[in-house]
């Protein structure tokens, strides 16, 4: 396969690179914001355990 | 028939530990079918006869659309679930869905709107598809905009629940759109009771695509649940052994 053809898309290099660049940053970032929420209150949830153990010693 | 099944899957702890089982399948098998579609529909699917190479854009558009109208569904299913049977898992799922939901939609829109520009020779237009999409975003916003507004969940939940029921109304004017009225956008070429207008060959990553999305989903909205149902069992004994 010859790269250079593959990179100019047929001349929609300026619009299909854009949107599947965008696709995989928009995928990323839900990667990175649902993993962040979950540990967020896993975080908590230990704090929350944490003083609870501590008040009923 | 019993039903004990059910609320044992519906109880926090089977779900958490069951989410947090299921989610590394989801997504090593999402990652693969993203990977392969991507690469079949970039480099394997043949060009379009109208629209050259451009059409590419194809598979990340649709498969963004469809899933910014399948999480609504499932999130207004899950808030109805909620509101009607009183489960704040469900609740939780419905919250879980939004910001997921509301990505796929802001998503749909930009690969849209950057497929349109060479193809329409406009980024956007006021027809009835795009506007209906634009209010499915609002939606999206608006109701995690209510949770937000409220400092006690169980409000958020109820209030939030009936926004998400009422805009479902929006999900089949979405679809119909391009049928219901006279719209730039075109027709559908896939979901329709004939058989598609699609070659084959350009309809196998399609298909790859939205498999994959669906199990992005299902690894988003377990990560996410997860999380909800830690903050929701505030003082529940089974936490100390979760977290």
């Amino acid at each position: 396969m010859d790269l250079q053809k593959f990179l100019q898309m047929g001349g929609y290099a300026a619009f299909v690179w854009p949107a599947y660049g965008l696709t995989a940053l928009v995928l990323l970032w839900n990667w990175w914001a649902a993993r962040r929420s979950e540990v967020d209150a896993q975080t908590a949830a230990r704090r929350r355990n944490a003083i609870a153990q501590e008040n009923r010693s | 028939m019993s039903w004990t099944w059910f609320h044992k899957l519906a109880s926090p702890p089977h779900a958490y530990r069951i989410l947090g089982r299921m989610a590394p399948w989801f997504g090593w098998a999402a990652l693969a079918l993203i990977l392969l579609a991507t690469w079949w529909g970039l480099v394997k699917a043949p060009a379009d006869y109208q629209q050259g190479d451009g059409f590419r854009i194809l598979y990340v558009h649709a498969p963004s659309a469809w899933m910014s109208m399948f999480t609504y569904v499932v999130m207004a299913v899950a808030a109805g679930v909620g509101l009607i049977w009183r489960i704040k898992l469900a609740h939780g799922a419905a919250a879980a869905c939004a910001p997921i939901g509301a990505s796929f939609t802001f998503l749909a829109l930009a690969t849209g709107s950057i497929w349109g520009k060479p193809m329409w020779g406009t980024w956007w237009v006021w027809d009835a598809r795009l506007t209906s999409e634009l209010l499915l975003l609002f939606l999206y916003l608006g109701y995690m905009a209510l949770r937000a507004s409220f400092d006690d969940p169980q409000r958020a939940d109820r209030a939030s629940a009936v926004l998400a029921l009422v805009g479902v109304i929006n999900v089949p004017i979405i679809h119909y759109s391009v049928e219901w009225w006279s719209t730039l956008h075109q027709p559908a070429s896939v979901t329709k009771f004939d058989k598609p207008s699609i070659e084959i060959a350009m309809l196998i990553p399609l298909f790859i695509m939205i498999a994959g999305f669906q199990l992005y989903f299902g690894w988003a909205i377990s990560r996410r649940l997860r999380g909800e149902i830690l903050r929701r069992e505030r003082n529940a004994k089974w936490l100390e052994e979760a977290a």
